[in-house]
């Protein structure tokens, strides 16, 4: 065992117990960035003017009127910016358009003492546009062939031997939808100004050192004159991995400007209507089975639609191809994908981040066709799954693959499946106009971030002199309680108790170049870092401890806050010895590091090994469903994941809970909706409210659920042994919808293949029912040689971005 | 009049300065009661979730939690408040925050203090009893309800994204009952804060809230124009997301004239400023079609606010309530300086959110006639069960007679510019047997009514597919087995 991974005795990591914040929380007492709002003097209030067109050059301008209206400071335009007009890190963003991209678009800004007056002010804005032609849709944009960025490729085997050799050759399309992230703390920055005008703000951000780059580039100056803190987030989802930078961008030009703080909130529709949400994705597919079922060969081309502008869409992609295998083993793969521009909304990075995408095309594969090849589904998605030893189509082994099958047979047994499955024939023998399924599914998911160069982590630990800790990482708190894990993983290093250590929020003059808190990597990264910076002022202490003990140092061992031999003895209490530290003039603080180790990715081939390990998962959902109307309840979910050896029990579960209902929210009930009409209105996001875009509240909870860590599930090579956790349980919702398919099936004749859209809402499920029924014919899945043939790209591949590039940064990335 | 005053977490402030536009909410947190918080400001999310004294059912105070995003700050004049911060501390949590905080039920954060008031409210319910030992069978079959008698429906106007729900749901039923020292349950047991009447100036308007309805109609003829505020669960929605202001309004929630329910021998008379919280209780399954409709009108926490006057004075064409109504026979009662009348409501609605009020007419009561008819059912078609608007909403009210269907009564909402009856479908149904073929033939005629529309919500192709399958499946839900076989 490596020591990362090993625990001490006794240790604090792996203890069950709430939010660092729980006690703030419950209180009204945590503070959010708007929070501050009302605590700080003399605060502008900024409001958006947005473009009433989906695609429009802007013709005139006068902000004169708006500047009239009492209470009114000033209206920030492009001519306000005095470094660079631009929001985004591909440099096809502008803070202040010239062109409207989306429907929506903030064409300026107006300060005022109220957000009233600057409501007011806005409304006041004069602004003439000429309207252009606008895609709003992805099948537009791929009649069109307007693609925006790299054309990756992945290939492995030989594709068209591996169909030669099928026994059973199907192909089809499938289209989906994005999923907005709805943190029900919108976007959020206040910034003000110090005597030297250099810059703080606090923003509701995943990535303040991004945002702290951002602001530079459009201000002009060096990163050393920006300051980004982030206390918490009320969610954040990857929505705020990317998006924050432009709205924290316009506080700081407005703080700068004026010499006032500026706080920039957005309302619920304004964040709906202007910030990225998750990529909906078409794809177009061909798949062969020898006669057994086993997976042969897959040729797919995926679209993304990335909305107007590139964002995160490349590592988006990237992760969507090197998750289209799932769970599975696919010996012939050729998979292309391509990025849709749009004029919607900037699609970014959401909880998976392509992941979901990529794995959802091969679920409703395999769901449509089980029915084709004679064969249950959940027997055809175990039979192939992957064996020890077998790789990805990207190169990477399967490291663990076994624990699929544990967790699968576990699923089984503790959720009594078969028994239940004997229930619901029995049920749905007896019930004319309802219908009930059972359906399951597995996750494996690659953890790090794609491109090697973002998974290093920075942290600061500082111990006084009287003992008391505090720490400092480069991660932030959305509520997935990286908080409370750190201070669990720096108690358990130092050997101190939990109460011992306090923790200050992120800011980057504490930690700088930062990673996202984003690809659920912030436990393993921070943690990495918060560990090394204990474990160096441990080894410090233990030569002063071992001059009293009387010791050799490595025998000194720090537990529960007390210092002792490895033989007990005399028992130093731990104040004492930093005390007696202090003294001796030793240092008390250090700065952490860390860098994933054995990462290696080529994005211009797609290939390599771009994860630490893989987070493996299963559940299974059954559903009922009703004839009459399509609606459906979640009976009942159990699930057994993977995250290693847990650091934070309480915290993980509620991860993987939380995931798997936002996962079947997008799955099911989350519906975005643009106008595609031909009315002025086009382009509009019809869905802009919480009264039209549904989330899942409390009837979407399964009635009953069962959430297991898979145990003996020690990773090597990550902090204390555990494995990340924040994304792939989404995934496993994936068995809601295959629910919602077999249950819609079972209203027909034994054996039919359905189609199902997605969100599965109950008006699909309904169409899918009706379809069953009709029992004509199956879905739309052909079989045979002439069905859908995906597109190759002709043109040189561009090799895929796999994360994120800033220009500074873009040369040294290799990529 | 006395400057506006207000209690806030048992201490006394004033309301003076307060634009009338100003929310409750946006003045909580302008005095740093930071911890409601704004989610989407149209009531859909309960971050702001607060606790306020209402009357109870006995002449005592029932903490009722309600939507801070869309009242008027003024229209809590007189009236006494309790956040987050005012039920307890970090160092001394509320056994709601206690079980909260230890089970997992916050995340992010954002939502929980919205979260405690609803769960705070719903814990101090007088009528909640834990359920007997005996009836644990039928616990389970019934997971909306907890052990302790906790319904899970009050928590409906809450949202959550990080947790998926379940350790609140465990918070929640792990709740036991309050201390007897426990000061907000004391409070429950004295009268709820008096009547006073209020104005308010601000740069945006006036919000005059008077005591009686001789002076609310005097005011209303004298300015014809004036908004009517009574819950706010709609008006809010236009203040905040559209950034409507009133130059004049006028609250009616109080009005005592407004706020009656007799159940008499030919009629039932609701008060217009109800809650629809309040005739859900009051009336306790009296008129069954209506029990069906409150579970799934929005949320507990609008229902807490919205008034079934307000329901109906908006004219909207997916309100929940005027398709129950409609099958009903429902009878308006308005009321001006000239007087009263009774419109039926089938007769009511006139287009688009248009209605026969006249200017100075506000609804006074609404009338359902008795007896009920035996056989109902409320069918509403949504996305989401909790807290959704209709696609399609269908309210059946059917006399069965020796097998026969004597009468039928059908209010549709959601497939036209105006809640409807499906006149031509009663047709087909009366005076023949309640059986499948009549079922299915009447189905066909439903299928037909209304005029439905393709918007964000559902096709227009659904909501006439299952405007179609409604009478079928009240009919599997309602004929014994052997019609059903039929």
């Amino acid at each position: 065992m490596s020591a990362l991974s090993d625990r001490p005795a006794n240790p604090v990591v792996g203890q069950t117990i709430p939010h660092e914040s729980a006690g703030l929380h419950v209180t009204g007492q945590a503070l959010y960035t708007d929070d501050l709002t009302v605590r700080t003097h003399g605060v502008l209030h900024a409001h958006p003017v947005q473009a009433p067109h989906a695609h429009a050059r802007i013709t005139r301008m006068d902000t004169e009127p708006a500047l009239a209206v009492e209470g009114v400071v000033r209206v920030l335009t492009k001519a306000d910016v005095p470094g660079v007009n631009d929001a985004g890190v591909k440099h096809d963003e502008p803070l202040f358009p010239d062109e409207v991209m989306f429907y929506g678009h903030a064409v300026a800004w107006v300060l005022g003492e109220t957000l009233e007056a600057a409501r007011l002010g806005a409304l006041a804005v004069e602004v003439d546009y000429d309207p252009l032609p606008a895609l709003v849709n992805v099948k537009e944009a791929i009649a069109a062939e307007r693609f925006q960025g790299a054309t990756p490729r992945m290939e492995r085997g030989d594709i068209d031997a591996g169909f030669a050799a099928a026994a059973h050759v199907f192909s089809g399309e499938f289209e989906f939808a994005g999923q907005e992230h709805f943190y029900l703390e919108t976007h959020c920055s206040l910034a003000m100004v110090d005597e030297s005008g250099q810059i703080f703000v606090q923003s509701s951000t995943q990535h303040p050192s991004e945002t702290q780059d951002i602001v530079a580039h459009v201000m002009g100056i060096p990163s050393h004159e920006v300051t980004v803190q982030c206390l918490r987030m009320g969610g954040g989802f990857g929505g705020k991995e990317m998006q924050p930078h432009g709205f924290a961008a316009i506080a700081a030009i407005g703080a700068t400007l004026t010499g006032r703080p500026v706080r920039l909130r957005l309302n619920r529709t304004q964040d709906l209507t202007m910030s990225g949400k998750r990529h909906g994705f078409h794809a177009q597919w061909r798949v062969g089975f020898n006669a057994s079922g086993r997976l042969q060969a897959l040729d797919a081309t995926l679209t993304a639609d990335g909305g107007w502008s590139l964002d995160l869409s490349e590592p988006v992609l990237a992760r969507a191809l090197c998750h289209i295998d799932n769970a599975y083993w696919v010996p012939n793969v050729r998979v292309n994908g391509r990025i849709a521009q749009t004029n919607k909304t900037s699609q970014t990075a959401f909880r998976g981040f392509g992941g979901p995408q990529g794995m959802l095309v091969m679920e409703d594969i395999l769901g449509r066709c089980a029915p084709l090849l004679g064969l249950d589904a959940m027997e055809l998605r175990r039979r192939n799954f992957y064996r020890e030893g077998q790789s990805t189509p990207y190169g990477q082994p399967v490291k663990d693959a076994d624990r699929m099958g544990t967790c699968w047979d576990q699923v089984t047994k503790t959720g009594e499946v078969e028994r239940r499955r004997n229930q619901i024939a029995t049920f749905n023998a007896s019930h004319p106009t309802s219908r009930r399924a059972l359906a399951m599914t597995p996750v494996k998911f690659g953890i790090s971030f794609n491109l090697t160069a973002f998974n290093q982590a920075g942290a600061l630990v500082h111990v006084y002199k009287d003992g008391s800790v505090l720490i400092t990482h480069g991660g932030t708190e959305m509520g997935q309680g990286l908080h409370t894990k750190m201070l669990q993983v720096a108690a358990t290093a130092l050997g101190v108790p939990l109460s011992t250590v306090r923790l200050a929020p992120t800011r980057t003059d504490k930690v700088p170049n930062t990673s996202a808190t984003a690809a659920s990597s912030g436990a393993d990264l921070n943690g990495g870092a918060v560990k090394n910076a204990c474990e160096q002022i441990v080894d410090r202490l233990r030569g002063v401890a071992s001059s009293i003990l009387g010791v050799h140092p490595s025998d000194v061992r720090f537990s529960d806050g007390t210092v002792t031999s490895v033989g007990g003895g005399q028992v130093i209490p731990w104040g004492d010895l930093v005390n007696k530290a202090y003294f001796q003039r030793i240092q008390l603080w250090a700065a952490g590091f860390y860098r994933t180790e054995g990462l290696h990715w080529d994005s211009s081939v797609m290939h390599g090994s771009p994860f630490k390990y893989f987070s493996y998962g299963v559940a299974a959902a059954e559903v009922e469903v009703d004839g009459f109307t399509g609606a459906y309840r979640l009976r009942r979910v159990d699930i057994v994941h993977d995250v290693g050896d847990s650091l934070s029990p309480l915290l993980d579960i509620g991860q993987v809970e939380g995931a798997f209902v936002q996962g079947a929210g997008w799955l099911t009930l989350e519906d975005l909706r643009w106008d595609e009409s031909d009315r002025p209105s086009r382009g509009r996001l019809a869905t802009q409210a919480a009264s039209t875009y549904k989330l899942p509240s409390f009837s979407e909870m399964p009635e009953v659920f069962n959430v297991a860590l898979l145990e003996r599930a020690h990773e090597e090579g990550a902090v204390y042994g555990s494995k990340a956790v924040g994304e792939p349980p989404l995934m496993l919702a994936f068995s809601v919808r295959e629910a919602l398919r077999q249950a819609a099936a079972a209203f027909g004749p034994a054996g039919i293949s359905v189609d199902l859209a997605s969100p599965a809402t109950p008006e699909a499920v309904y169409w899918a029912v009706a379809e069953a029924r009709r029992a004509s014919e199956h879905g739309h899945v052909t079989e045979g040689g002439t069905g859908v043939v995906p597109d190759q790209s002709t043109a040189d591949l561009r090799p895929a971005h796999p994360r994120s590039e800033q220009a500074t940064n873009a040369a040294t990335a290799g990529v | 009049m006395l400057a506006p005053t207000i209690t806030v977490n048992g201490s006394a402030g004033t309301l003076s300065g307060v634009d009338p536009s100003t929310t409750a909410l946006d003045w909580l947190r302008s005095r740093g009661l930071t911890g409601a918080k704004e989610g989407c400001a149209e009531g859909e999310c309960g971050a702001c979730s607060i606790m306020v004294a209402r009357p109870g059912d006995d002449g005592g105070t029932r903490w009722t939690a309600i939507n801070a995003c869309l009242v008027p700050a003024a229209s809590l004049d007189g009236g006494e408040v309790v956040t987050a911060e005012g039920l307890g501390s970090p160092q001394s949590l509320h056994p709601v925050q206690h079980e909260m905080a230890v089970r997992g039920g916050s995340q992010c954060g954002y939502c929980t203090p919205g979260f405690i008031c609803s769960m705070a409210a719903e814990y101090y319910r007088p009528d909640r009893m834990p359920v007997a030992s005996a009836d644990e069978h039928d616990h389970e079959l019934d997971h909306e309800h907890g052990p302790n008698g906790f319904d899970l429906h009050s928590l409906s106007g809450n949202l959550c994204r990080c947790t998926g729900y379940r350790p609140i749901r465990d918070a929640a039923y792990a709740l036991g009952e309050p201390d007897a020292d426990d000061p907000f349950a004391g409070r429950c047991l004295a009268a709820p804060p008096a009547l006073t009447s209020t104005r308010q100036e601000g740069p945006t308007g006036v919000y005059v809230r008077p005591t009686s309805l001789a002076a609310a109609l005097d005011l209303y003829a004298a300015h014809p124009q004036a908004v009517l505020v009574a819950g706010s669960t709609d008006w809010g929605v236009e203040v905040n997301i559209r950034g409507a202001r009133a130059p004049f309004a006028i609250g009616i929630d109080r009005l005592p004239e407004l706020r009656t329910l007799d159940v008499g021998e030919d009629v039932i008379e609701i008060g217009a400023a109800l809650t629809l919280s309040e005739i859900e209780r009051r009336l306790d399954g009296r008129v069954p079609l209506l029990a069906k409709l409150f579970p799934q009108f929005a949320s507990r926490l609008i229902r807490n606010g919205a008034t079934i006057g307000g329901n109906l004075g908006t004219g909207s064409p997916i309100g929940d309530t005027p398709p129950a109504l409609l099958a009903l026979e429902a009878v308006i009662v308005l009321a001006s300086t000239d007087g009263e009348r009774d419109v039926p409501l089938a007769d009511y609605f006139t287009g688009y959110r248009q209605t026969v009020k006249q200017p100075g007419e506000l609804i006074r009561a609404i009338r359902v006639p008795l007896p009920l008819s035996g056989t109902t059912a409320f069918h509403k078609i949504a996305k989401r069960r909790f807290d959704d608007i209709s696609s399609v909403a269908v309210g059946f009210a059917l006399d069965v007679a020796d097998g026969i269907v004597s009468r039928a009564r059908i209010g549709l909402g959601g497939v036209a510019a105006t809640p409807i009856r499906a006149l031509a479908t009663e047709a087909a149904l009366e005076g023949q047997p309640w059986t499948a073929d009549v079922a299915r033939a009447a189905a066909a005629v439903l299928r037909q009514e209304g005029t439905p529309m393709d918007d964000h919500r559902a096709s227009a192709a659904y909501r006439t597919a299952t405007l179609g399958t409604a009478l079928l499946k009240l009919h599997a839900e309602t004929a014994t087995p052997q019609e059903v076989g039929a």
